[in-house]
C-alpha cells in the first residue's frame, strides 16, 4: 500500500510544479457553467430545469479535458516503464494515479458545483444532492477515462480517440447523476439514482485499475 | 542464475534475431553487440519482460520469468531518462525508491548523488540539467536501488570521460559484490572479463 500513496503523493506534487494543467480544467469547469445563464437570460424556471444537465455535461468534459496527460508524460519519459518493472504491482501504482487525478481534477468540481449551482437557482436540497451524485459520479468519471487514456496512449490524434472511446461510457453517469436532481426536483427522491451510481463506482473501482493496467502492459510493448 | 534460451524476435514482416542464448552466474556480465537496428534494445526489452519473445525462454533463479522475485532483483535502465524533469534529483530518487516500495532514507540518496558528482545539484530541478547531469540522476538509482541483475540498455551514452570510468568503477563493484550485469554498448566498455553476444 505504500506504493500506493507513494504515487498519489509524487503526481500531486508534479500536479503542484505545474498548476496551469490543474486550473485549465476548473476554469473550464466554471466559465462553461457561467456561460449558460449569461446566453439564456433570467429565467428561474428554465435554468432550473436545465441546471443539473449542464453541470454534469460541463464536469464531464473537464474530466475529459485531464484524461489525455495521465499517462502520457509518465510514457514519453520512460517512467511508465520504469512502473511495469517495478516489485510493486503495477495495478496498486496505476489506481494510485486514478486516485491522484480525481483528486486534480474531480474533487474541485465536486466543491465549486454548489457555488454554480446558485446561478440557475437550485435551493439548497438540490444542491445537496447535486454535490453527492457528483461525489460518486466524478470518481466514476477518472475510473472509466484512464481505460481509454491507457488504451490511447502512444496513438497519433489519441486526444480525439479518447474522447469518441470514454464519452459514449459516459452517458450511465450522465443520465443516473443529472436524473438524481431531477428526481429530487420533481419530488420523486433521489435515492434509486445514488444508489445506482454508487453502485456503478463500485464496479469501477474493482475493474478499471485492472483493465488500465491491461491496456498500458500493450501500451509498452 | 540467468538463463536464457532460443529467444526470438521480430519486428513486422522482419525476423531481428533468433534462437540467442545465454546464461549468467553471480559475477559475470554480458555485452550485447550489434549494428544499428540488429535489435539489441528489443533485446533487452524481451528480457526485463516489457515485451513478449516469439519464442523462447528466459528463467530467473530456475525460475520462468516475468515474476515479482525477478523484478525485485532487476534494474533496467534504458534510453528515456525515466527522470521527471519538475522535481529536484533527490525528490525523484526518493520518490523513485518509495514506488519500488523500498525505504530510502535522505543521506542514502545523498550519497548517491555525491558519488554520480552532483553535488550542489541536489536541490535544483532535473529541467535545468543538462542531458549528462540527468543521465547521472538515472544512474544514482543503481546505488540506492538493492538489484542483483542490472539491465544497462546503452548506459554510456552522454556521458564525459569522467562518468564513463565511474560507471565502470560502479560495474565492476557491482560484480564483485556477486551481482551480473547485461549491458548494450557500441564502444569497448571500461570493464574487465565480460561474455560477448552478437546479435
Amino acid at each position: 500500500m505504500n506504493a500506493f500513496f507513494a504515487t498519489v503523493r509524487r503526481d500531486l506534487l508534479l500536479a503542484l510544479r505545474r498548476k496551469s494543467e490543474v486550473l485549465t480544467a476548473v476554469f473550464f469547469f466554471v466559465i462553461v457553467t457561467s456561460l449558460f445563464p449569461l446566453g439564456i437570460g433570467p429565467e428561474p424556471v428554465l435554468l432550473k430545469k436545465i441546471a443539473p444537465g449542464i453541470l454534469w455535461v460541463a464536469a464531464l468534459l473537464a474530466t475529459l479535458l485531464g484524461l489525455p496527460r495521465l499517462f502520457a508524460a509518465d510514457h514519453v519519459d520512460g517512467t511508465l516503464e520504469q512502473m511495469a518493472l517495478s516489485p510493486s504491482s503495477l495495478g496498486l501504482l496505476v489506481a494510485g494515479k486514478i486516485l491522484a487525478h480525481w483528486l486534480l481534477c474531480g474533487l474541485p468540481l465536486v466543491l465549486l458545483a454548489p457555488v454554480l449551482g446558485l446561478q440557475f437557482d437550485l435551493d439548497a436540497p438540490a444542491l445537496g444532492i447535486l454535490t453527492l451524485a457528483l461525489l460518486l459520479g466524478t470518481p466514476l468519471l477518472s475510473l472509466i477515462g484512464a481505460i481509454g487514456a491507457a488504451l490511447t496512449l502512444g496513438v497519433r490524434g489519441g486526444g480525439v480517440l479518447l474522447a469518441l472511446l470514454v464519452l459514449p461510457l459516459y452517458i450511465p453517469a450522465l443520465i443516473f447523476g443529472a436524473g438524481a436532481v431531477e428526481a429530487h426536483i420533481a419530488g420523486l427522491g433521489a435515492g434509486g439514482h445514488l444508489s445506482l451510481l454508487a453502485a456503478m463506482l463500485a464496479l469501477a473501482v474493482f475493474f478499471a485499475p485492472w483493465a488500465t493496467t491491461a491496456a498500458l502492459r500493450i501500451a509498452l510493448e | 542464475m540467468l538463463n536464457v534460451s532460443g529467444l526470438a524476435c521480430s519486428r513486422g514482416e522482419r525476423r531481428l534475431f533468433s534462437d540467442v542464448g545465454f546464461s549468467l552466474d553471480v559475477g559475470e556480465w554480458l555485452h550485447v553487440q550489434g549494428e544499428n537496428g540488429s535489435g539489441k534494445t528489443s533485446m533487452m526489452r524481451l528480457l526485463v519482460g516489457l515485451s513478449p519473445a516469439d519464442a523462447g525462454e528466459i528463467r530467473w533463479r530456475n525460475e520462468p520469468t516475468p515474476s515479482t522475485e525477478f523484478r525485485r532483483d532487476l534494474i533496467y535502465l534504458g534510453h528515456h531518462a525515466a527522470v521527471k524533469e519538475d522535481l529536484t534529483p533527490l525528490e525523484n530518487l526518493s520518490l523513485a525508491a518509495a514506488l519500488d516500495g523500498i525505504a530510502l532514507d535522505e543521506r542514502a540518496a545523498l550519497a548517491a548523488l555525491v558519488r554520480l558528482g552532483l553535488r550542489g545539484r541536489e536541490e535544483l530541478p532535473v529541467r535545468v540539467l543538462s542531458a549528462g547531469q540527468k543521465r547521472r540522476v538515472l544512474l544514482a538509482r543503481l546505488l540506492t536501488r538493492p538489484a542483483v541483475l542490472w539491465v544497462l540498455d546503452e548506459a554510456f551514452n552522454a556521458l564525459d570521460v569522467a562518468a564513463v570510468k565511474l560507471l565502470g568503477e560502479l560495474i565492476a563493484e557491482h560484480l564483485s559484490a556477486g551481482g551480473m550485469a547485461v549491458l548494450t554498448s557500441h564502444q569497448p566498455l571500461p570493464v574487465p572479463g565480460g561474455k560477448a553476444l552478437v546479435l
